[in-house]
């Protein structure tokens, strides 16, 4: 990301040339060009970021209509954490048990797929990822029609679970399956199988160590997809399972500014750290990993010789096309 | 091809648990909602769909703030991304990290970013209040929802561009530069080109997002006629699953069919870039 393209020495010499009139005439131009850059680049910053500044400022002040002049206060936090605390715990709830569900079906499928190579595996993996292209409505309205009328079910925090977690597998088992491709963990496990591993063996000791960066990234993603989760949550859920994103939509529908920013500042401060960790991973939105993963993923390998010697493309980045092809929307609108 | 350290039936345990669940819970509902749109009458159900004005209206002017959408961002992401990628500041890092923070908003989120800039008791407002004395408030109408829809797709969109302008050889540039070519030029015959695929890929699905979004669109204003909302107020409203599921299907459909096209055309261009 720091890297900066050089800067053009080749100018210097080309101005001693004939054609060094040409290029000191777009001088101008690029100025120019530089400068609109550099304009769009600052409106985009206000766009982007001066909304969140002010709502968090919002859920801070006595008096938004009044401006900062009120003074501060925390009222407006507490009063939210006061009725929407339900919300929040069920959130939590519901991210928990997603990201559980999503790690028992979606890592030791992703990486079967990995290690297929099959055109029925490339198959599934295209049916799995089916539910991220399609808008989360279609796949709402599908689950009600078929299972609304359980009312134990329909009423419960599971009937959001399950959406959750229809939405967010694609996620794991692509993250997992583009980790488990881009080290060729055939060769690792007939190494270790060689030498007499069973196959548990081979899982604690070369597939988890390998794949755990593509988990890692594979779970942030699934929690933070499963916190902001609002088109399927909004119909799936009933007045007793209301989530975090029900309830903002709730607060900023029916409640003064100042709630609906302080509850907004809550879903930043659960959120933030989520994004923060991914970013200093390199964890990109759609949940892969775009940087190399850790050294420390290779040093933990049951088998160090065999891992640094004999296999060459443990050491190349993510070069699987699977790990740079965005294939789906973005689930949270 | 025989892989003695993986047989087939451990391919077979560890694939059930992910297909069992997404077979229950998605095939199955989705073939259900196949056969509710139906109706009995396939053919009849969807043409009168169709050919119904206010549907036709919806599914235009969704795919219309769409390309609309998906247009604009491509335009600004293309120019803030190179510019990012290509000049060195002291808070880069930082500013980067807060231009991507968007990625993570629920639809709703977004919608109040956009209320707070240009609702009733927005920025916007306040400042054109001051400058003109005339009190700009587009937050809850269509152009509400332009500036929602550019807030998250911007985000992604700025990614994909940086990512794939730092693979870019300045060595072409400059070679161009050295023959004379003027920045347009160099715009348009070499970093055009290059990220070519990565802004196809790009452009898929920020549109489809933007036809799918609904968190957004809900926040705004109940009465903006885009599909999602249509579906919406069919369904709870005048509780016509008929029409919802026909409605639904039809963006699935289209979002699909779009995010599908863009692989291919991109899906032979990275195969040969790498």
């Amino acid at each position: 990301m720091d890297r900066l393209p050089p800067q053009p020495s080749v100018l210097s010499v080309a101005a001693t040339r004939p054609g060094a009139r040409k290029i000191s005439a777009h001088q101008p131009l690029r100025f120019w060009l530089l400068l609109m850059q550099a304009l769009l680049t600052c409106l985009l910053c206000a766009f982007l970021i001066v909304p969140m500044v002010m709502s968090i400022l919002a859920g801070l002040t006595v008096n938004y209509f009044r401006g900062l002049a009120s003074g501060l206060t925390l009222r407006w936090i507490e009063a939210v954490l006061g009725t929407y605390s339900d919300s929040v715990l069920a959130s939590l709830y519901v991210a928990a048990a997603t990201l559980a569900i999503v790690l028992a079906t979606g890592m030791p499928a992703g990486y079967a797929l990995a290690r297929s190579p099959t055109r029925l595996a490339r198959l599934i993996e295209e049916m799995l990822v089916l539910p991220i292209a399609l808008p989360g409505l279609a796949s709402a309205l599908a689950i009600l029609a078929v299972y609304g009328s359980f009312s134990g079910f329909r009423n419960s925090l599971w009937f959001i679970v399950v959406g959750h977690v229809v939405f967010t597998l694609p996620f794991m088992v692509r993250s997992v399956a583009a980790i488990c491709a881009s080290v060729d963990l055939r060769t690792l496990e007939e190494g270790a199988a060689s030498l007499g591993a069973s196959f548990c063996q081979r899982c604690y000791t070369v597939v988890l160590p390998n794949a755990w960066p593509g988990v890692l990234a594979g779970a942030l993603t699934v929690v933070t997809l499963s916190l902001g989760e609002f088109n399927l949550t909004w119909m799936l859920h009933t007045p007793d399972t209301k989530t975090l994103p029900v309830g903002l939509a709730d607060a900023y529908a029916s409640m003064r500014i100042e709630i609906g920013s302080a509850y907004t500042i809550i879903f930043f401060a659960i959120t933030m750290p989520l994004l923060i960790v991914m970013q200093m991973l390199g964890v990109d939105p759609g949940g892969n990993l775009q940087r190399k993963p850790a050294r420390t993923a290779r040093r933990d390998v049951g088998l160090p010789p065999l891992a640094s010697n004999s296999n060459p493309t443990v050491d190349t980045p993510g070069n699987d096309k699977r790990a740079t092809n965005p294939t789906a929307q973005d689930p949270l609108r | 091809m025989h892989d003695l350290t993986f047989p087939l039936r451990w391919r077979v345990v560890l694939l059930t648990p992910a297909l069992a669940f997404f077979a229950c819970f998605w095939l199955l509902p989705i073939a259900r909602l196949m056969q509710i749109s139906g109706d009995g009458h396939v053919v009849s159900t969807y043409l009168s769909v169709l050919t119904n004005r206010r549907y036709l209206d919806s599914l235009l002017a969704t795919v219309a703030l769409s390309v609309a959408v998906t247009l604009c961002t491509l335009l600004w992401s293309v120019m803030v991304g190179l510019f990012l990628v290509r000049h060195a500041f002291p808070g880069r890092r930082v500013l980067v990290a807060l231009l991507t923070f968007p990625l993570a908003f629920p639809g709703v989120v977004v919608g109040f970013m956009v209320i707070m800039l240009a609702g009733r008791q927005g920025l916007i407002g306040a400042l054109t209040l001051a400058l003109t004395g005339d009190k700009w408030v587009f937050a809850y109408s269509m152009a509400g929802l332009f500036a929602g829809y550019l807030y998250f797709s911007i985000p992604r969109v700025i990614v994909t561009v940086m990512a794939a302008a730092g693979k870019l050889d300045p060595a072409l540039e400059e070679a161009a530069r050295s023959l004379g070519a003027n920045p347009w030029q160099i715009m348009r015959d070499i970093v055009l080109p290059a990220l070519a695929p990565a802004l196809t890929a790009a452009a898929a699905v920020c549109f489809a997002t933007s036809m799918g979004a609904f968190g957004t669109a809900f926040t705004l204003a109940t009465d903006i006629d885009v599909l999602p909302m249509t579906i919406y107020t069919e369904f709870t409203l005048n509780a016509d699953m008929v029409t919802a599921a026909v409605l639904s299907l039809l963006l699935g459909v289209v979002t699909w069919a779009v995010l599908a096209l863009a692989r291919n055309l991109t899906g032979q261009a990275a195969a040969a870039a790498a």
